[in-house]
């Protein structure tokens, strides 16, 4: 194996355990939609950053922690239920994206191109998924006590509130992450596939948790590897390749 | 230590301008049980999340220094999927496993093992998939785990059936003849006011 190939395995499968972890606690919040939505949000920013020549994954991560404080913001002050204001964000930024975006990156945004994945990008990877999973792990009783019942959390003095903004910032960062191989449009598909597959799977939320990671990181692993082999845009081989893994964990489900 | 857990001073809730609570004044000694009651939208809940301090409200509400409330909240949707069992959501607040086991006996879940071995089918269960009974019990286990002084029971044994309802009772009367437990519960059921509560706050509409 090349050292470019294994490289790309091994930060792709950084980005697949990232979103994996956090895309279980997506799917117990019911906010599937969220994360996929969320992941729009990166095109204004990745325009941005092609104009001005700066990483891309820097300018979907301000992009994205712009939105996220704006829906955070406005769910908490306002009576927009927090589904409709994503879906306004969302279309918002994905319109601005596609009249900002040179024409020429304008594929390679909205659908990966992991050839341009560079060491920078690796160390960039690296440092957030284990900012990922630390502050995960940190706030995950919560989260959890939270998706049982907010009152309950709240009774016990745990901030909701805040602990729903940082999971919402990590959700933006592993979108960053992902951005370079998958692009805007396909990023949140991987914190919503890898989740649910699990889900069908799992006996209890540690074995979820597990799952989740793991159907995160062969999704990746694999999609990159055919992406390789046939010459194809990464972020449609790994999609179709985790709906595969959901596909057959429908199959074989535990009873 | 003062004898009272908790004086209400003046408490007034509005949403909107509606008023939902007016001018509400009631004290609760230490190990009392005070029951409350009233018809729906009369305020019983609005009252409760007060108490706990999770909506904002006029008045006074003086809980005493050293109070640790533990809190049953009225019958969760759990959904069935969610694959969280009773064991990972009961170490949502408390690691040690001689502990859960404890609390869990004493809200009714042995085996028939010699030992006070803990129940391992429980444990393995999915939240959601207990039955409304259970998932009470297991939730007044949880609000036990930290032992707290005062337990809040919001309508505890709503779209519970007869059996689940007796049993969660029968630990709701142990609770109380053999702990020095505060408690404070909201009810329907004038038979189990009349058994277990000590002094009882009505409340009305035109409050």
């Amino acid at each position: 194996m090349n050292t470019n190939l294994f490289f790309l395995l091994l930060v792709g499968g950084l980005v697949g355990a990232a979103s994996g972890y956090l895309g279980s606690f997506m799917v117990l919040k019911r906010m599937s939609l969220v994360g996929d939505a969320l992941s729009h949000v990166a095109l204004p920013g990745i325009a941005l950053a092609l104009t001005f020549g700066i990483n891309p994954m820097l300018g979907a991560l301000v992009a994205l922690a712009i939105a996220t404080f704006g829906i955070w913001y406005l769910a908490e002050h306002s009576e927009v239920y927090p589904e409709a204001l994503v879906g306004v964000f969302f279309t918002a930024s994905l319109s601005l994206g596609l009249l900002l975006t040179p024409e020429p990156e304008l594929l390679e945004a909205l659908f990966g191109n992991m050839d341009k994945i560079g060491k920078l990008d690796g160390i960039v990877v690296l440092v957030g998924a284990i900012a990922i999973f630390i502050v995960t792990k940190l706030i995950s009783k919560n989260l959890l006590l939270g998706v049982i019942s907010e009152d309950l959390a709240k009774s016990q003095k745990i901030n909701i509130s805040k602990v729903n903004l940082v999971y919402l910032l990590l959700v933006a960062l592993v979108v960053a992450l992902g951005v370079k191989f998958l692009g805007t449009l396909l990023t949140g598909a991987m914190v919503i596939i890898p989740a649910v597959t699990a889900k069908n799977f799992a006996t209890n939320i540690k074995s979820f948790h597990i799952l989740s990671i793991l159907f995160g990181i062969l999704s990746l692993i694999i999609g990159i590897l055919i992406a390789k082999y046939f010459g194809i845009s990464s972020g449609p081989a790994v999609v179709l390749t985790s709906v595969i893994f959901f596909a057959g964990s429908y199959i074989f489900k535990r009873k | 230590m003062s004898e009272e857990i908790l004086v209400v001073k003046n408490l007034s809730v509005s949403f909107n301008n509606h008023t939902i609570l007016n001018n509400i004044n009631f004290n609760v000694k230490r190990d009392e049980t005070l029951a409350i009651v009233g018809a729906n939208g009369a305020g019983k809940t609005v009252l409760f999340k007060c108490l706990l301090g999770l909506i904002p409200f006029q008045g006074k509400i003086e809980w005493a220094t050293d109070v640790k409330i533990g809190y049953v909240p009225q019958k969760l949707s759990v959904p069935r999927d969610i694959p969280l069992t009773v064991s990972e959501f009961l170490k949502l607040k408390e690691n040690d496993d001689k502990k859960i086991g404890e609390i869990l006996a004493k809200v009714g879940f042995r085996t028939k093992a010699l030992h006070m071995h803990h129940d391992v089918r429980v444990l393995n269960t999915r939240l959601g998939s207990l039955s409304g009974g259970e998932l009470q019990r297991i939730l007044m286990a949880y609000a036990l785990l930290d032992n707290p002084n005062v337990l809040l029971l919001d309508e505890p044994t709503a779209g519970v059936d007869i059996t689940g309802e007796k049993t969660f009772y029968a630990l709701f009367g142990d609770l109380k003849k053999n702990t020095d437990l505060t408690i404070i519960f909201i009810s329907h059921d004038t038979d189990v006011v009349k058994k277990y509560a000590d002094s009882v706050l009505k409340l009305t509409h035109e409050h």
